[in-house]
Order: C-alpha cells, then sequence, then structure tokens
C-alpha cells in the first residue's frame, strides 16, 4: 500500500467521454493492497471500461464479500452504490439489489477464496438464476489476507512460496460457469489490459449473468517460479481463444475480419459482440465444444483466455420469473403497496 | 528509439526544467526543499555560488526559470522561485563563515576588471579565492553597474545591492572607482594579464521626431533618468509624465516619476500590449499604482510651445503578421492621440557603445560595430581580452550576466594557466536514491494542491510617497513555506531498472497523470503518438527502456511527471527508484564551497 494521496492534477489532455468525466473521475480511493497487486490492475480496467462506456457513476452498484479482492470496490468509482457484503454472500446481496432495482449496472468483484470456497453455493445458484450481473473473480489462487494458503483454484502441483506442493485438484471456475449454464464466460489476465478492458465492456453490455475469471498474481505469496498464477507462468501459457471487440450500435464496423474466423452475437440492446482470430473449428456458443476445448489446454499446462463461452440467447432473471421492469423506486406507493385487499385477494386466489 | 543514456549529465538536468532555463544552472528545487526546512543560509549558499547575486536576484531577476517551471503544465501559474530566492536572503543570518577563503599568497596573475557589474563582480568572485588579483574599474562613485543605476530603490533597497557587492569587493578586490576608462590600449598598458570588459549596454537610444531637439530639455532618455535618480542628481519631475517604451526600463521610469511627485502618468507603447518587451509582473506593478498603459501608440510629433514641451502627439497603429510572423506596424489612419504633459521619459532600447576602445588593437569588431566574442569562452580576437554581460552580445539581465561571468572566469584561468580555452571542466553531477524504507523518502513527496501565493505589497499610499520603500514586502516564513512546498521536486527522478520490472502494470495505474506506457518500441514519432495520453510537448524528452520480457519497452513523458514518486511507491520490485539528480554547472573554482543538502 502507499501512504501518499494520489494527487488531484491529471494530464491536461486527458481524453473526456461521452458523459464529459475522464478517466481520472471513475476512481476510488487509493489502494491499500501490495505494491504491484494484480487486483490493482483488474480495477485500472474497470475503470477504463467504464470511461470508455460514458456510464454514470450513480447507475452503477458495486457489490463484494471478503478479501482482497473484494476491498478493490473502494478502489474505483468512488460515486457509485456499494454493498461489502458478508464472506461469500455477494450473489445474495446483488440478487435482492437487482430484484429491487434493475436498471443499475451491477458489477460484483470477488475472489477465488470468497467464489470458489465459502461463496462456492452462492456463485452457482446465481449463475442458476441467470442473474443480470457482472462477476469478476480476481483469481490469485492464495489466501493472500491470511498469509498465502492455497485456495481451492489453485493448480494441483502448483508450489507453495516456501516449495510446499498442493495435493488437491482446483476449481475450474469458467468450466463450472459454463456447466451451470452462465449465458457469458471468460477469462482475462490482469497483466493483459487490450484482451481485459474488451471483455468487461462486453460483460457489463450483456444481460444475463457475465462471469469473468481474471487470473490476477499475488505478488506477496504467488508470484514465485513454481507458481502457476504467476506473471511469468501466465504470459508463457497464455491461450488466447480469440479478440474480443465490443461493437456499439452506433459504431461503424471498419475492421476487416478474415473469413470463417469470426463470430458475431448482436446483444439486446442493439450492440453486439464481435469474435475474430478464433482458433479453428473453436465455436463459443458450443459448450460441448468449449469444455472439451478447455480441458485439452488445461492439461497441456495453458491458460485459456478470451470471451470463451456465449449464450447469444440472453435472458436474465427478471425475464425467467416475469417481475416487473420498473425499479420498486420509481414506482408510487399505492401500487407498491395496494393493501389488505390487495393481499387478500392473492390470498383468496391460493385457496 | 534508443534506449535512453541516463549518464548523459544533461538528459535529467534538461527534466529540472527551472535549472535548465536558469542561465546559471542554479539547483533551485534543492534550495526550495531547504527554504521549506528553515535552512535559510544553507539555501543561500547555494544561491550564492550559482548565482553570485540572491537579494538581488530574488527581487529583480527576470526569472527565466518559473514561464519554464513544470507547474505551469499542470496548473496555472509556476513556483514563485524568484521570491522563495528572496526568502533565503532575508532569513539566511550570518553567512560570513561559510565564504570561500582568499589566499594571502597571490598567484601573481592581475586580471582588469571594466565596469563594476555584475558580469565583472561575478569574474572577480570566481577568480579571487584561486589567487587572482583582480582591479575593478568603474566611472561611476559605487560598484554594482546598472543594478544601482538602473533598478529603483524601491524594488532593490540600497541596503541589499550594497550588501551583496561589498561581500565581493571585500574579498579583495582592487577598486579603481571614480575613474573612467577612456583608452583600452592605456588598460593594457598596464601589464595585466587579462582584461574582462563588462561595461553593459549604456547607451539610451533615442528618435528623431519632430520637436525632438526642441523640447529636449524635457525629454530624458530612461536610463539616464533614472541613474540621475539613484544619485539623487534628479528629484522632482512635471506633474504630467508620458512614458514611451514597453520594456522594463519603462516600468521603472514610470513608478519612479509617480514616486517624484507626478501626478499623472501615462505608459504608451508603439505595439500590441502583447508584444510588449517588459515582463508581465512588471507590467502588473505600474498598473496597480494606477499607471495606464496605452499600446498600440506611435510617437509622432513633440509639440513646443513657447518654447516649452506641452503635449506628445501620438499616431494609432496597429500590428499585421505575415507568414513567418513577422510584424509590421501600420497606422490605423484614426485621428491622432494628443498626449498633454510636462515631461517625456524615453525608454526605447538601450545600445553598447565602445568608443574607448582603439580599432587597431587587432579586437575585431563586426558589421554592427560590435566586438566579436566567442559564444563560449568570451574572448575576443584580443587573446587577453574578453568580455561578458550586455557588453557582449547586448541588453540581457543580471542573471545572464552572471553566467557570462562564470564563463569568462574560467577562460581567464585557463588563458592564465597556459591551458585550452576549449577544455572546460565538466558540470559535477551526483544521482543518488532517496528511499529510507519501505514507503520512506528522504524528501516530501506530497503534491501541493494549493495555488501561487501572492506577493504582499506595501500600502500602495505609503509606497508612493518614498523612492525607498521596498514596494513587496516579501514572504514571511509562514507564506515561503506554503510557497516551497508548491515546488515538485523535479530533481527527483524517476529512475527505471528494466532487469527489475515483472510488468505488473501497478506504475501505469497509479500515475495520476498518465505519462508511463508499457508498449512495443517505435520511432520517437510514431512512439509520441501511440502513448496513453500522446505526448505533444517536442521539447520534452521520452524516456525509453531497454527491452523487456514480454518484447515491449517502458515510455515514459518526462513532459507531466509530477516526481510524486508514487510509481516507486507502488512498484513491488523497486524497478522505479526516486533519485536526485544533483548538478552543478563548471566554475573557475578549485571546489564546491556549498553546503551540501542531504
Amino acid at each position: 500500500m502507499t501512504h501518499l494521496a494520489k494527487p488531484r492534477f491529471h494530464h491536461p489532455n486527458l481524453p473526456v467521454n461521452g458523459v464529459g468525466l475522464t478517466r481520472r473521475d471513475y476512481e476510488g480511493v487509493v489502494s491499500t493492497l501490495c505494491a504491484g497487486c494484480g487486483h490493482d490492475s483488474v480495477t485500472a480496467a474497470i475503470i477504463e471500461a467504464c470511461f470508455e462506456l460514458d456510464i454514470e457513476a450513480h447507475k452503477v452498484a458495486k457489490v463484494s464479500g471478503i478479501g482482497c479482492s473484494s476491498k478493490t470496490t473502494n478502489y474505483f468509482l468512488s460515486r457509485s452504490h456499494g454493498f461489502n457484503s458478508v464472506h461469500g454472500r455477494m450473489p445474495s446481496v446483488a440478487t435482492g439489489a437487482n430484484l429491487a432495482n434493475g436498471d443499475l449496472v451491477y458489477i460484483g468483484v470477488s475472489g477465488d477464496g470468497d467464489t470458489a470456497s465459502i461463496g462456492l453455493g452462492q456463485f452457482c445458484h446465481a449463475i442458476r438464476r441467470g442473474l443480470n450481473m457482472v462477476y469478476i473473480v480476481e483469481n490469485n489462487g492464495t489466501y493472500g489476507l491470511t498469509k498465502g494458503q492455497f485456495s481451492a483454484t489453485n493448480d494441483k502441483h502448483s508450489k507453495g512460496r516456501k516449495g510446499a506442493d498442493n495435493l488437491f485438484h482446483p476449481i475450474d471456475l469458467c468450466s463450472l460457469a459454463i456447466e451451470l449454464g452462465a449465458g457469458f464466460v471468460a477469462r482475462g489476465f490482469s497483466g493483459d489490459k487490450d484482451q481485459l478492458v474488451p471483455l468487461i465492456k462486453a460483460a457489463i453490455h450483456y444481460r444475463g449473468f457475465a462471469v469473468i475469471d481474471v487470473i490476477s498474481p499475488c505478488v506477496t505469496f504467488n508470484n514465485h517460479a513454481a507458481s502457476t498464477k504467476s506473471y511469468d507462468y501466465v504470459r508463457d501459457h497464455n491461450a488466447a481463444m480469440g479478440q474480443l471487440d465490443l461493437v456499439a450500435e452506433a459504431d461503424e464496423i471498419r475492421a476487416e475480419y478474415a473469413a470463417g474466423s469470426s463470430i458475431d452475437v448482436a446483444l439486446h440492446d442493439g450492440s453486439s459482440l464481435k469474435l475474430h482470430k478464433l482458433p479453428a473449428s473453436y465455436d463459443p456458443t458450443d459448450h460441448g465444444v468449449v469444455l472439451h476445448e478447455l480441458a485439452r489446454i488445461k492439461d497441456a499446462g495453458g491458460v485459456a483466455t478470451g470471451l470463451l463461452s456465449i449464450d447469444p440467447n440472453e435472458a436474465d432473471l427478471h425475464d425467467l420469473i416475469g417481475t416487473t421492469s420498473t425499479s420498486l423506486n420509481a414506482i408510487d406507493e399505492a401500487d407498491l403497496c395496494p393493501g389488505a385487499d390487495a393481499l387478500d385477494a392473492i390470498n383468496a386466489s391460493h385457496r | 528509439m534508443q534506449p535512453t543514456d541516463i549518464s548523459d549529465p544533461e538528459y535529467f538536468h534538461k527534466v529540472v526544467d527551472c535549472q535548465w532555463a536558469c542561465p546559471a544552472h542554479t539547483p533551485v528545487p534543492e534550495y526550495i526543499r531547504l527554504i521549506a526546512q528553515r535552512r535559510y543560509a544553507d539555501a543561500f549558499m547555494i544561491n550564492w555560488e550559482s548565482n553570485v547575486f540572491p537579494g538581488i536576484l530574488g527581487r529583480t531577476c527576470d526569472r527565466p526559470c518559473e514561464p519554464a517551471c513544470r507547474r505551469t503544465r499542470i496548473e496555472e501559474k509556476p513556483v514563485a522561485i524568484c521570491r522563495l530566492k528572496r526568502v533565503a536572503a532575508d532569513y539566511k543570518g550570518d553567512i560570513d563563515d561559510r565564504l570561500p577563503s582568499v589566499p594571502s599568497l597571490k598567484n601573481g596573475k592581475r586580471i582588469a576588471l571594466i565596469g563594476a557589474g555584475p558580469a565583472s563582480l561575478t569574474v572577480a568572485r570566481d577568480l579571487l579565492p584561486l589567487g587572482y588579483s583582480c582591479v575593478l574599474f568603474e566611472k561611476d562613485p559605487q560598484g554594482g553597474g546598472l543594478m544601482r543605476t538602473n533598478i529603483p530603490t524601491f524594488r532593490l533597497p540600497t541596503d541589499v545591492l550594497d550588501e551583496e557587492v561589498d561581500r565581493i569587493l571585500e574579498m579583495g578586490v582592487e577598486p579603481r572607482f571614480g575613474e573612467e576608462i577612456t583608452s583600452l590600449t592605456a588598460v593594457l598598458d598596464e601589464g595585466y594579464d587579462a582584461v574582462f570588459i563588462g561595461t553593459g549596454a549604456p547607451r539610451g537610444k533615442d528618435m528623431k521626431v519632430p520637436g525632438r531637439a526642441e523640447a529636449s530639455a524635457n525629454i530624458h532618455i530612461g536610463t539616464d533618468f533614472l541613474k540621475s535618480v539613484a544619485f539623487k542628481h534628479i528629484d522632482s519631475i512635471g506633474k504630467r509624465v508620458v512614458v514611451i517604451g514597453g520594456g522594463n526600463t519603462a516600468m521603472d521610469c514610470c513608478r519612479t516619476a509617480l514616486r517624484l511627485g507626478a501626478e499623472q502618468v501615462t505608459v504608451t507603447v508603439r505595439s500590441p500590449r502583447g508584444d510588449m518587451k517588459a515582463s508581465d509582473w512588471e507590467i502588473e506593478d505600474a498598473e496597480r499604482e494606477g499607471i495606464p498603459i496605452l499600446d498600440n501608440h506611435a510617437p509622432k510629433e513633440f509639440v513646443v510651445e513657447d518654447g516649452r514641451l506641452t503635449a506628445v502627439i501620438f499616431e494609432k497603429m496597429r500590428a499585421e503578421y505575415d507568414q513567418n510572423g513577422k510584424r509590421t506596424l501600420l497606422p490605423t489612419g484614426e485621428p491622432p492621440v494628443v498626449l498633454p504633459c510636462d515631461d517625456v521619459l524615453m525608454a526605447i532600447g538601450q545600445d553598447n557603445a565602445f568608443p574607448w576602445i582603439e580599432r587597431d588593437l587587432g579586437l575585431t569588431f563586426d558589421d554592427w560595430d560590435m566586438p566579436v566574442v566567442d559564444r563560449k569562452t568570451f574572448q575576443s580576437t584580443l587573446p587577453t581580452v574578453f568580455f561578458g554581460g550586455d557588453a557582449a552580445w547586448g541588453p540581457e539581465n543580471i542573471i545572464w550576466a552572471v553566467a557570462h561571468g562564470h564563463q569568462a572566469a574560467i577562460s581567464i584561468d585557463l588563458h592564465c594557466r597556459g591551458e585550452s580555452l576549449a577544455d572546460r571542466p565538466p558540470p559535477t553531477t551526483n544521482l543518488v536514491s532517496q528511499k529510507m524504507g519501505i514507503h520512506e523518502w528522504s524528501y516530501d513527496n506530497a503534491i501541493s494542491h494549493d495555488r501561487r501565493v501572492p506577493m504582499p505589497h506595501a500600502d500602495l499610499k505609503l509606497a508612493l510617497k518614498e523612492l525607498t520603500v521596498e514596494a513587496e514586502l516579501g514572504y514571511d516564513e509562514r507564506l515561503a513555506f506554503d510557497e516551497a512546498m508548491r515546488c515538485l521536486n523535479c530533481d527527483i527522478q524517476t529512475v527505471f531498472a528494466e532487469p527489475l520490472c515483472i510488468e505488473c502494470d501497478a506504475c501505469v495505474d497509479i500515475c495520476p497523470v498518465d505519462c508511463i506506457n508499457f508498449t512495443q518500441n517505435g520511432d520517437e514519432a510514431d512512439l509520441r503518438e501511440r502513448l496513453r495520453v500522446p505526448a505533444q510537448n517536442l521539447d520534452q524528452d521520452l524516456y525509453v527502456s531497454d527491452v523487456l520480457k514480454t518484447g515491449r519497452v517502458m515510455v515514459k513523458d518526462e513532459d507531466m511527471c509530477l516526481h510524486c514518486g508514487l510509481c516507486a511507491e507502488r512498484c513491488p520490485t523497486s524497478a522505479w527508484d526516486m533519485q536526485k539528480f544533483t548538478y552543478w554547472d563548471n566554475q573557475a573554482q578549485p571546489g564546491p564551497v556549498h553546503a551540501n543538502a542531504a
């Protein structure tokens, strides 16, 4: 962490986005994480994505659980709504908030402990429900806050900082999410913002559950030579599954893509996702192909990154259970609390 | 691009914008830090060694450092470097024991210095500790040159001037004041080992306008007028005064006229206001005293009635600029403007004049009748004769005269030792880490967001009554501290070590001004375009690393860096470090006498 306040001065030529803000306007307080923590780069990527999408901070809700990762919601969009919840219980809070107000962008930030251990059940059920949110896992394979024990995502036979062997199989959050029906599943690397920022932007546009598993090295406990979650390992074993562009409705498509190697997915809001440079025969809309390919890459020691799987038929919890599209704070009191007579009528209908 | 060679002393020197811009290369951030620590004597000595006249320059310097100040690139106003220098001089206390010792046993070389202005005094200051005997000729009864004759006492109190001039005279100069040199041959005949000519640009320009001759009793050349006031030959002036000219001398003339009892003083300038030569702050000071400045007014005629000046007639002008930016002033055709007046002060520039230098000595003069002087060595075509200050290439400022003096002293020293004048001593540099521990740095790296502290002024009514009341009161210690904290410590350099970098992006993310980049290498124009914020200030360098593990390079745009050290704070591997860069310009001194701050 740093003891210095970040100066308010910024570069006079800093670009301004469509709502008149600079990148600096999307920052939060200065991070208290270790110097060089991958999580801070993820924070910077979220800031960049929100800046580029002209998002207004008051239309965002940040939710998190417990852990190094979950602290980071304090480091971006300081003017947003936020809820730092109980360990592993962020999905429940996000579900409740989303049902009350579906108009906000929900950005959940969690870690491998918060998601793959104590919150694994919550994670699975949020996916099942198709909750419309961006769920970012800052995955470093270690419990940093408690001094570096292996987490549930740490690869088998990856070693601890002092040489201890990890004996257990890892949970692959992306495969699990695909298995459970998550509509948007991606993996990023904190050290590659060129890839990560478009993933976050696409995830924000996607209506439904969008999970991004971001390999985010722990510089203090898990960035050594025998780690599979270090800067060097991920750089050396990165298998990028195509390149993603978010094409906003208003944008004309300028780039030329080689035929047959790209896939377009139209989103509900008029924008579309363009995936190109895909490996031959890789189809991110086909779960069977995706799971097979992910397993193959993992067995070879690789780290598959990019937009791994996408369901073009977006649907979120509100669609599934038929709730009102108006947020509760916009419904007047008479409609929101119709009174005892209305309740009696409902009860009567169940008799 | 090739990796930046940070071992080149000029690379980091250029990053210290104020020091780079200063002709004498005074280590500005270093003395500002010392002021913040209330180490005024240490701050003073750094200045004294480098620019010789801290008290004088702290009030009168043309401050080329301030427009260069990095702070102007991120907010409106630069650090008040000049006025902080004055603080060091005001609060220094007794520094006599810190002055260099002058050997009683001389080296046998005798140097004649002609004109006791800042250039000659600097040469004397540099050469006396080396054992030279210095004879100082001055036609006026006191030393100081234009600092005494042309800068009014309300800007530069006499005791400040005397203190700093006497400090040098007391080092053992042999003064020959009140002795006007009329022949260089006569001086050379006295057998000096070298002669330094620092006679300034003493001749005020005149203009040929109808009525000039008839009205001459009430038309005064600005520099002559100021000098007469300085030596108390003039103590009054007419009620209505018109000043012609837009330079700093004009500003001094109009403010002096007010203090001599003029009731209505008007400054007139031929050119548009934006083209005025006077420093912004001197214009500001004149206007604060209620003096109107009429631009685009060209004098056309002096009106004389009954043998006495009664008015000046001006033609209104407009400026036109051609494609190369060359200006032409054209009459607008509007009716002429008549300004009734009793006296005119003409301050339209100064010239050098060397009627006393014989033209058959082997000292070459150019087509403009100016001596041919080497830009680096300050030597004339007569090897024993050197020039400096305004005498060399025309009117400049005190700080330039000081810079010339240092270089001329080096040349004279080399000349007297029989060495080549081209073998000049290199600058002394050092680069030392400021890291004291985790999150501990030996400099205050928190960035102050404060605006420039305004200079307190004496009550106007009081100030305008007396020539000797100093208009500016100077900062007190509290204000000086606040202003000192605005300094960005540009001499604390961001130094990058490629082998340590793990390319985690922490520095990129934290940098408040987006100046750090990791990207593919390219040529300079291409790289400048591709940075997070394109580097459009071509005066500022790019700091480029060697190739990193991912094949990329680190590129830092030096332009906006705040030197806050957040990159080094955030770097997990100390690939970034904050290192203090010290740069001492070369001087003819056996060793530095400055108090070296930790």
